[in-house]
């Protein structure tokens, strides 16, 4: 496929979106009946699942920490979410997005309220269209919400690009790609802790700045939706 | 002067400003930075005399000692049985806990209770650093033979019983069932009858879904008139 | 290598005995009687970028279907054939009795149920999925998602795979250089040819009781279990006993009347549903 115009003349993206406009996002929280906690989010046509078990004991006993619990996070996509089929089998890719999502949760969970036990955090991308990891990363969170564990924040996130040489919020499939740099960032916003951070790609120092403080206004955005999304079933009163 | 940002039984989130003070002070499921009290838990804020603390929404029951629970035997070793408390961790009920006198070599802790059985229990010792020790020698406790068990989330485990167990005895005065309410969130009921045992079903299932909405004893006692009501039963 | 199952969850006793004295009145655990369903609900393409995909939900058990269509070469023994590959993921957040792995051998006997119970008949049309005799051909990969575990895992899958396949539409052919074939994924004309439908029916027998579609804990105390596929002619496609116990053969005659009963009624169901998507759009989850 060749490179598609991503800045239009109008200054508008691909989708006609701003650049600094989020695609259109849903969540919903507590969906599974066997999961302690779970939740869906959709960034655009990224569709995204997460589910939590835990705290619990797993054997082997030895294996697990002495004062606080183990976190276990999968990050995984489903064969059918991406253009061309992915083999179940975990890449490498998928790998090490399950170490960086999984440091992120451990900057907020209180796993020391737990000693010997695990939390397994279960994220399965449904449909994939750029900011997958930001987006589990936001779903993970809000199902270990879901699930009662305390945590010091929701963790919101999500990666900013550059297309066309204009810094961008929210990336999809398509900017990725043909992009000059993607950045996923992640946050715990009420602390203004950074628990997420790469980069993929070539920024100057003053566009790493502006970039920062593009992503922290659309994480503040996201926290929103999120908090919503939690209180959202109990907001409803039964008839009197 | 402590500033306190919520109100009584607001609902919060994890991450969500309580207090902010040099000597406000933070209760259960909240955490302090610097000056700053925050919710560490989906929950309801309770403001009392000065303090803030949430009363969790969800998640799981932390055993205590002095709890009363209902496990579910899920193996039997040779001088203990492992119990499911519905909790992160397993708990332990040994043989000199159950049992008047036993003999590992002679006696099969399975001819007392088995794989399957479920036991009103009491928690004796759990200090986080092993698992908790239950124990069934005691008034009301030991081994569940008819009835029904159901779970509940343990976070409403309250609720159902009410402030003076006001709830609990709405319950057992209008169902006339026996009802004993676990810690874990696991409710045994023996009822006279089918029609009764399903009321008293229903009416704990209401009181999950609404229990953070006032009212609602009067709405539950309601309920269950109604109920006998329509089935034509006293 | 098979091994007794050894990490279930734990059966009380009491509600053993509840699930079968309710039995003996014809009731079910959850109101239920013997011959019902649970409710069933059906998305049609949820996932959009799939080439074909649905999402079904019979009672609390949860299984999603995505279609990819590749180019590919065909089997060597059939070279005007194209090719269609059916696989299970019993994906962790299902059960917290799932551990993430290679797939066990519960979805790779799911899997291959329904993949025999949708190649005998012939469901889908393979000899018009030859694009280059013998070099290139379409492969179709079924991959079916358990998301939220109840039990009956198998008809919910099969509801799937079978909306999701009849929802496919194959790539835009735009170009063939020699033996490379160029498809453009964003336009999607043809539709999968598909010669008829196929739906499974679960059966569980506890005791002297057989019942339809068992939930999960109905499933942990059943005796054994029989699926059976049948496809919209109303011929029996396929059939795999489950469980450690046995069947009588009068058992059997019942039971295979009961699930071709059970079998009109789901091919009703999902006639229905693909004859007006609309009614079908509205996400599940």
């Amino acid at each position: 496929m060749e490179k598609p115009v991503l800045i239009r003349e109008d200054g508008l993206r691909h989708d006609g979106r701003r650049p600094d406009e989020l695609r259109p996002i849903r969540m919903e929280v507590g969906m599974l009946k066997n999961a302690d906690g779970s939740a869906l989010v959709q960034f655009g046509k990224t569709k995204v699942i997460a589910a939590v078990y835990g705290p619990r004991e797993i054997h082997p006993k030895h294996l697990t920490l002495p004062d606080r619990a183990l976190i276990r996070c999968r990050y995984h996509m489903a064969p059918f979410s991406t253009s061309e089929r992915k083999s179940p089998a975990p890449s490498r890719r998928e790998i090490e997005l399950s170490k960086v999502i999984r440091e992120a949760l451990e900057a907020t969970i209180f796993t020391e309220y737990f000693p010997r036990t695990t939390i397994d955090v279960f994220i399965e991308v449904l449909q994939a269209d750029g900011g997958t990891r930001t987006t589990g990363l936001t779903a993970a969170s809000l199902a270990v919400a879901d699930a009662g564990i305390p945590m010091r924040d929701l963790v919101a996130a999500v990666a900013i690009g550059k297309v066309d040489g204009v810094l961008v919020l929210d990336i999809d499939e398509v900017e990725d790609e043909f992009g000059e740099a993607d950045m996923p960032v992640a946050m715990m916003p009420s602390l203004d802790k950074i628990v997420l951070l790469q980069l993929n790609g070539v920024l100057t120092r003053e566009e790493f700045r502006e970039a920062l403080e593009l992503a922290k206004k659309g994480i503040m955005e996201i926290y929103r939706l999120q908090k919503e999304a939690l209180t959202k079933k109990y907001l409803m009163y039964p008839e009197e | 002067m402590p500033k306190i940002y919520v109100a009584n039984r607001q609902i919060v989130r994890p991450g969500d400003l309580l207090a902010e003070g040099e000597d406000v002070k933070g209760g259960d499921y909240t955490y302090r930075v610097g000056n700053k009290i925050y919710a560490s838990i989906l929950g309801l804020a309770n403001v009392d005399d000065g303090v803030v603390s949430i009363i969790p929404l969800e998640g799981m029951n932390v055993p205590k000692e002095g709890d009363v629970v209902i496990g579910l035997i899920t193996s039997v070793g040779i001088t203990n049985w492992i119990v499911d408390i519905r909790g992160p961790y397993k708990a332990i009920l040994n043989a000199n806990e159950a049992l008047e006198s036993f003999n590992p070599i002679t006696d099969d802790l399975r001819k007392y209770l088995d794989v399957g059985d479920y036991i009103i229990a009491k928690i004796i010792v759990f200090d986080r650093t092993r698992n908790p020790l239950l124990t069934i020698k005691g008034k009301g406790l030991g081994k569940i033979t008819e009835g029904k068990v159901i779970d509940v989330k343990p976070s409403r485990v309250p609720r159902i019983i009410g402030k003076r167990k006001a709830m609990l005895n709405i319950l057992i005065e209008q169902t006339k069932c026996t009802i004993i309410v676990g810690q874990n969130g696991r409710i045994w009921i023996r009822c006279p009858n089918e029609e009764l045992e399903d009321i008293l079903v229903r009416a704990i299932r209401k009181i999950e879904a609404e229990a953070h909405i006032p009212g609602l004893t009067e709405r539950v006692k309601r309920f269950i008139e109604e109920e006998k009501r329509r089935l034509g039963i006293a | 290598m098979s091994l007794t199952p050894t990490s279930q969850p734990v059966m009380p006793r009491l509600k053993r005995n509840t699930l079968i004295s309710l039995l003996k009145k014809g009731n079910r655990i959850d109101g239920r009687a013997p011959e019902d369903y649970r409710p069933i609900t059906i998305q049609l393409n949820p996932i959009p970028k799939a080439e074909g995909s649905a999402l079904v939900k019979i009672g609390d058990t949860m299984v999603m279907t995505g279609v990819k269509t590749e180019i590919g070469e065909p089997f060597r023994d059939r070279p005007f054939e194209g090719v269609l590959q059916v696989h299970a993921e019993y994906v962790p957040l299902a059960s917290p009795s799932f551990e993430p792995g290679p797939p066990d051998e519960n979805a790779i006997e799911a899997a291959r149920i329904i993949d025999r119970c949708l190649r005998e008949p012939k469901a889908v049309k393979l000899d018009e999925l030859v694009i280059i005799p013998g070099r290139k051909v379409w492969i179709i990969f079924n991959d079916i998602y358990l998301i939220d575990h109840d039990g009956n895992v198998v008809d919910a899958g099969a509801l799937a795979t079978m909306a999701a396949l009849n929802m496919t539409k194959l790539p835009k052919i735009v170009g063939i250089e020699g033996d490379n074939v160029i498809i453009d994924r964003s336009v999607r004309e043809t539709p999968l040819p598909l010669s008829l439908n196929v739906v499974t029916v679960t059966l569980a027998k506890i005791g002297d009781y057989i019942i339809v579609d068992p939930n999960l804990d109905e499933e942990l105390i059943a005796d054994a279990r029989l699926t059976m596929g049948f496809d919209s002619l109303g011929r029996i496609v396929g059939m795999q006993k489950m469980g450690m116990s046995g069947f009588t053969r009068s058992e059997l005659d019942y039971a295979i009347d009961l699930a071709f009963k059970k079998a009109k009624e789901l091919h009703e169901l999902l006639e229905k549903v693909l004859k007006n998507p609309e009614t079908a759009s509205k996400p599940i989850v």
